[in-house]
C-alpha cells in the first residue's frame, strides 16, 4: 500500500488551515469554500478507508512508520484498528459538518477557519498515533486552537472559560507527560502496540505500574471528563461558539475515552482489573450526578453540556466493566454520543441564532415557527435518551448488557443497575427541554423566528441519517470495534 | 603547546571587534559596522563548523587550559548564532543612537568572545578571566541607554556581578587550596585520590564547591541569586536583555557543566551531592520564577522572571547529570538541546518585542492590545515563541522539555519532573495572558507596526529554528548528543 491514507486524512485540514491563514486577499466566501473542500476530501478519504478496511482482522491497518527522533526512539507511527477507525470517521465527519455549521461566521473568519481546521488535524492525529510522543504532541496541539476559538468567538464569560479549559487540560497533560516519561523509561519504547503486546514484563519496577497508570488516567479523566475533574466542561461548552461545542462534545471528549481504553486498559490490564471498581463507582457518580445537575439547568447549552457528563459516565462504565461487550458498547457510545450531542449542540445553536434566546424559561412554542428544527431536535433528543432505532439505544444497550454480564469486576451488577437509573432521569430532562422549547403557547417575541435554511437542512439530514444508520444496523461499526477490543480482552484474560 | 590553528574562531572574532572599533573612526555610514560584525561572525562560524567532529580528539591546548572538543564547538556555534541575531536585531535600535555605535557592536562581539572562551576553558583561572571578559562587556552594554533606568540596571548588574565573581573566586581558591591544582582534570584526580574520610575532614573543599555553585548561579539566574534579573532586564536596552537572557545563561551552563562534570564528577557520592543541590535549586527556581511572573505587567520584567523559571528547568538537566553515571550521555545532551531551543525561542520573543516596543515605545503588556490585527505576523511569531516557552508543540520548547525530563525520570527524579510539569501549567497562565491581549484586545490605534528587514530576518530565522527543532528535532538532538559525548576535560 503506497498511498499514505492516514497522513492525508490528518494533514489535509492543516494544509487548508495554512492556505487560509497565509494566502493574501481571500474573501470570506473563498475561505469557507477552502475549508469545506479540504475537510470534505479528508472525510471522503476516511470513508473510503472504512470501505477497504479489513473488517475481520485484529491487527493495526494502514500503518505508516518513519523514524522521527532516533535519540529517544520516537517514530512517526500511524495506524488504525477497530478502536480508532470509528473515531477517525467521527472526527472527519464532524470536521466537515462544523464548517457547514459555521457558514454564517463572518467575524475574523480567516483566523476562525484556520484554527478550526488545525483543531481537526490535531484530534485526528490523536486517534491515529501509535507512538506515545506523537500522541502526546497531537494531544497538546489541540489546546491552542481551542483556546482561541472559545475566547474570540464565544459568548458570555468566554475568556474565563477558555483559560479554565486550558489550565485543566494542561494540568491533565502534565500528569500524562509524567506518565508517558515513566512508561518510556520502564519499557524503553514509545510504541503503544509494542508496549501493549510485550506487557509490562520488562518493567524494572522503579515505581509501581499503578503509579504510571494513575498519572495517565488523570490526563484522560480530565478530558472525558470524570467527576470531580469535570468542572471545565459546562463552562467551555456553554461559552464556546456552536461549531466548537459540536467538536468539543463530539470528538474532543472521546480522546479521553479512547486513551483510557487503548493506553490505560490496553497497557496496564492487571492494574485496570485491580482498580476497576473505583472507576466504575466514579462512572455511576458521573451518570447520576451529571443527570441530576442537568435537570436543574435553565440554559439550553448548559443543559446539553451537563448531559454530556452523564453520557460519558456510560463510556467510563463500559470501559472499566472490562467485559468484551461492555467495551464494544463504550466505544460505540463514544461514536453515537459524538453524533447525537453534536446534533443537539448544532440545533441549540440554531435555536439561539434564529430565536435570539437560549434561556429555557423564556423559550416556548417554537415548533410553530421552526417545525424542521423541532423535529430534528426531537430526533437528537430521543437518540440521547436511547430510543430504539437510534444509535443511542444500540450503544447504551450494549454498555448495560455488557457491564451486567461482565465477570471481571465484583458487584458490577449493582453499579450497572444504578447506572440504568440515569436513563430515567435523561428521559426526564430531554422531554422537559423539548417541551419547554418547542411546545406550549406561541410567544409574541418569536413570531418572526425563521426555520432552518437549505444548508442547515443538509447537515441536519446527514446527522440524522448517521444516527439512524447506526441505530438500525449497529453491526456496521460493532464488527470492527469488536476486532479492536479483542486484543485487550485477551490481555485481561477474560 | 601553542596551536593557534585551533583558536581561529576566537581570533577572528577578536580581530573583528578591533576592526569595528577602528572603522568606527573613519566610516560615516554606521550601518556598515553591523555588516562587518556579521561578516566576522559568519567567518568565525565557518571555522567553527569546519572544526566540528572531524576526528579531532578532545585536544587541550595552551598548557591544558583550553579544550577544543565538540562540546566547546557546539557552544561556540550557539554563541555566534546568538550574537549574529542580536546584531541583526539591534540595527534599528542602534541607528537611533547618536554616538558609540561602533562600541556597541564591538562590545557585543567581545562578550561573545568571552562566552566562547568560557565554554572552552578547562582551568579555573582562565575560566575566571573568560567570565570577566564576557561580564564586563555586558555591564557596559546594560548601561548603554544612559537613562536613569538603564544606568541603575547597569550599576546593579555590576555590583551584584562583582560580588558573585568574588564569591566564585573564593570558591575556586578553596578548591585550589585543597587539591593544589587549577586544571579541571588534575583537580578530578586529586579529589579521587582523597579518601572519603579525607574529604570529610576537609569541609573547605565542599564549601568551595558550594561557593562556586553560588558564583555560577548568579550567571544563570538561579534562585536565590536572581535578584538582579528583573531590574536589569527591564532597564537594559531590549536587544541586550535578549542577549543576557540567552547567551549569558548558556555560557553559565556551559561552564557549570564542564567544571562539575570534569572536576567533581567522581566519586559518585560527590556528584550525587551537587546533583541534589541543583535539583533543589531547580525546584525552587522554577516555582518562584513562575509564581512571581504571574502578576507582572511589564513584558520585559515578565520574561525576566520567566527566564528564572527556565533556568530552573535547565537545572533539572544539571541534576540529572549529577545523578547519572559518568558515561551516561542523556542528561548532558538534554541540557544542550534545551539550551539551544531556549536560545532560539527567547531570542524570537525578544526580537518581536523589540519590533513592537520600538513602535509603541512601551513595554507594558496592556499596550500590546490588538497587536494581532495591527501586526499579524509579529504577533504570530511572538505567539509561537510564547507557546514554545510554555513547552507546547509544535514548538521547540516541547521537545526540549520532553528530552530533558525523560533523562531526569531515568535518574529517579520523577518528583522533580512532576514539579516541573505542574510549573509549566502555571507558566501557561502568564504567557497566554500576553497572547490573549494581542489577539483578543481592541487595538489602541489602527497604525501598522513597521519593522526593518534586518529585524524581520532575525525573527524569521529564530522562528524557523523554533519550528524546526519542534517538529524534526532529530538532527539537533544528534548534534547535542555528539557534543555531549566528545567532552574531554
Amino acid at each position: 500500500m503506497d498511498f499514505n491514507y492516514l497522513s492525508w486524512i490528518i494533514f489535509l485540514p492543516a494544509v487548508g488551515a495554512i492556505l487560509i491563514a497565509f494566502l493574501p486577499g481571500l474573501s470570506g466566501r473563498v475561505i469557507k469554500w477552502i475549508a469545506a473542500v479540504f475537510t470534505f476530501v479528508s472525510l471522503a478519504l476516511s470513508i473510503y478507508l472504512f470501505t477497504i478496511f479489513d473488517r475481520a482482522a485484529e491487527v493495526i491497518q494502514f500503518e505508516e512508520k518513519l523514524s522521527w527522533i532516533p535519540a529517544i526512539n520516537a517514530h512517526y507511527h500511524l495506524g488504525v484498528d477497530g478502536l480508532s477507525l470509528p473515531l477517525v470517521i467521527l472526527m472527519a465527519l464532524l470536521g466537515f459538518l462544523v464548517v457547514l455549521i459555521s457558514w454564517k461566521i463572518n467575524l475574523r473568519s480567516r483566523e476562525y477557519f484556520a484554527w478550526l481546521l488545525l483543531l481537526e488535524t490535531s484530534i485526528l492525529g490523536v486517534f491515529c498515533s501509535l507512538d506515545l510522543l506523537l500522541f502526546f504532541l497531537f494531544w497538546e496541539i489541540e489546546v491552542i486552537p481551542m483556546y482561541f476559538l472559545i475566547s474570540i468567538w464565544g459568548t458570555g464569560r468566554k475568556e474565563y472559560s477558555a483559560i479554565k479549559y486550558v489550565v485543566y487540560t494542561l494540568f491533565g497533560s502534565a500528569m500524562m507527560l509524567a506518565g508517558i516519561l515513566s512508561l518510556y523509561f520502564t519499557t524503553g519504547s514509545l510504541n503503544m502496540v509494542e508496549i501493549a503486546q510485550g506487557g509490562l514484563a520488562m518493567v524494572q519496577s522503579v515505581m509501581p505500574a499503578a503509579a504510571i497508570f494513575l498519572f495517565l488516567l488523570i490526563g484522560f479523566a480530565v478530558k472525558l471528563p470524570v467527576f470531580p475533574l469535570h468542572t471545565w466542561l459546562p463552562d467551555a461548552h456553554t461559552d464556546a461558539p456552536t461549531a466548537v461545542s459540536v467538536v468539543l462534545a463530539g470528538a474532543l471528549l472521546k480522546m479521553g475515552g479512547y486513551g483510557m481504553l487503548r493506553i490505560c486498559v490496553g497497557i496496564f490490564p492487571a492494574v485496570a482489573r485491580e482498580y476497576a471498581f473505583i472507576l466504575v463507582i466514579l462512572a455511576v457518580v458521573n451518570v447520576l450526578y451529571g443527570a441530576a445537575v442537568t435537570l436543574r439547568q435553565t440554559d439550553l447549552k448548559r443543559l446539553i453540556a451537563y448531559s454530556s457528563i452523564s453520557h460519558m459516565g456510560y463510556v467510563l462504565l463500559g470501559i472499566f466493566a472490562l467485559g468484551q461487550v461492555s467495551m464494544v458498547g463504550a466505544s460505540l457510545q463514544m461514536f453515537s454520543h459524538g453524533i447525537i450531542t453534536g446534533l443537539l449542540f448544532a440545533m441549540a445553536g440554531l435555536v439561539m441564532h434564529n430565536a435570539g434566546e437560549r434561556d429555557l424559561r423564556k423559550l416556548g412554542g417554537l415548533a410553530r415557527q421552526m417545525p424542521i428544527i423541532a423535529v430534528v431536535f426531537s430526533v437528537a433528543g430521543l437518540g440521547a435518551l436511547g430510543l430504539p432505532t437510534t444509535s443511542g439505544f444500540a450503544a447504551e444497550f450494549l454498555v448495560f448488557v455488557g457491564s451486567f454480564t461482565s465477570t471481571t469486576v465484583a458487584g458490577i451488577q449493582i453499579y450497572t443497575i444504578l447506572g440504568v437509573l440515569g436513563i430515567v432521569i435523561t428521559a426526564g430532562y430531554i422531554l422537559w427541554m423539548l417541551q419547554r422549547v418547542f411546545y406550549g403557547q406561541v410567544l409574541e417575541q418569536f413570531k418572526k423566528a425563521r426555520d432552518a435554511d437549505i444548508l442547515e437542512r443538509v447537515y441536519m439530514f446527514i446527522f440524522v441519517a448517521v444516527i439512524m444508520l447506526v441505530g438500525i444496523y449497529p453491526a456496521i461499526l460493532t464488527d470492527i470495534i469488536k476486532m479492536g477490543v479483542m486484543p485487550i480482552v485477551r490481555l485481561l484474560g477474560g | 603547546m601553542l596551536n593557534l590553528g585551533l583558536v581561529i574562531p576566537e581570533l577572528t572574532l577578536a580581530a573583528t571587534a578591533i576592526l569595528v572599533i577602528l572603522l568606527d573612526l573613519f566610516i560615516k555610514q554606521k550601518g556598515w559596522l553591523a555588516a562587518v560584525s556579521i561578516a566576522g561572525i559568519v567567518v568565525a562560524a565557518g571555522f567553527t563548523v569546519a572544526m566540528w567532529g572531524g576526528g579531532l580528539p578532545s585536544t587541550l591546548i595552551f598548557f591544558n587550559t583550553l579544550a577544543v572538543d565538540n562540546f566547546a564547538l557546539f557552544f561556540k556555534l550557539l554563541f555566534l548564532v546568538i550574537a549574529a541575531l542580536i546584531i541583526l536585531a539591534s540595527t534599528d535600535y542602534v541607528s537611533k543612537m547618536a554616538r558609540f555605535q561602533g562600541e556597541y557592536y564591538a562590545l557585543v562581539l567581545l562578550s561573545a568572545l568571552g562566552m566562547m572562551l568560557m565554554a572552552a576553558t578547562a582551568e579555573l583561572i582562565s575560566i575566571y578571566i573568560a567570565l570577566e571578559l564576557a561580564s564586563i562587556s555586558l555591564y557596559a552594554l546594560a548601561g548603554f541607554l544612559k537613562d536613569p533606568k538603564s544606568t541603575e540596571a547597569s550599576l546593579k548588574y555590576l555590583l551584584l556581578g562583582a560580588v558573585a565573581s568574588a564569591v566564585l573566586l573564593f570558591g575556586m581558591a578553596l578548591v585550589f587550596g585543597f587539591t593544589g591544582k587549577t586544571q579541571l582534570g588534575e583537580i578530578a584526580q586529586a579529589i579521587q585520590s582523597l579518601s572519603l574520610s579525607g574529604v570529610l575532614a576537609s569541609p573547605g573543599l565542599i564549601l568551595g564547591i558550594v561557593l562556586m555553585i553560588a558564583g555560577f548561579g548568579f550567571k544563570i539566574a538561579a534562585v536565590p541569586f536572581h535578584m538582579w534579573v528583573p531590574d536589569v532586564y527591564e532597564g537594559a536596552p531590549t536587544p541586550i536583555t535578549a542577549y543576557l537572557s540567552v547567551a549569558s545563561k548558556a555560557a553559565g551552563f556551559a561552564v557549570i557543566l564542564r567544571v562539575f562534570y570534569s572536576a567533581f564528577g567522581l566519586p559518585s557520592w560527590l556528584s550525587l551531592d551537587w546533583g541534589l543541590i541543583f535539583a533543589v535549586l531547580a525546584a525552587i527556581g522554577m516555582t518562584l520564577g513562575n509564581v512571581i511572573a504571574l502578576p507582572q505587567t511589564n513584558i520585559k520584567r515578565m520574561l525576566g522572571y520567566s527566564s528564572i523559571a527556565q533556568a530552573g528547568y535547565l537545572m533539572v538537566g544539571l541534576a540529572t547529570v549529577g545523578l547519572s553515571p559518568l558515561a551516561d550521555v542523556v542528561g548532558r545532551s538534554g541540557l544542550l538541546f534545551f539550551l539551544a531551543s531556549y536560545a532560539l525561542t527567547n531570542l524570537g520573543a525578544f526580537i518581536a518585542i523589540i519590533a513592537i516596543s520600538g513602535k509603541l515605545d512601551s513595554d507594558l503588556i496592556s499596550d500590546y492590545s490588538g497587536m494581532g490585527r495591527r501586526a499579524p505576523l509579529l504577533a504570530l511569531a511572538l505567539t509561537l515563541c510564547l507557546i514554545s516557552l510554555i513547552g507546547m508543540p509544535p514548538a521547540a520548547g516541547f521537545m526540549a522539555k520532553f528530552y530533558i525530563f525523560s533523562g531526569a525520570v531515568q535518574q529517579g527524579l520523577l518528583w522533580l519532573v512532576v514539579i516541573a510539569v505542574i510549573n509549566s501549567v502555571i507558566s501557561a497562565y502568564y504567557y497566554l495572558r500576553v497572547v490573549k491581549v494581542m489577539w483578543l484586545g481592541e487595538p489602541a490605534s489602527k497604525a501598522k507596526v513597521p519593522s526593518s528587514w534586518a529585524l524581520r530576518l532575525a525573527l524569521a530565522i529564530s522562528c524557523f529554528g523554533v519550528l524546526l527543532l519542534g517538529i524534526i528535532p532529530a538532527y539537533g538532538m544528534r548534534l547535542a548528543e555528539m557534543a555531549a559525548r566528545m567532552f574531554g576535560f
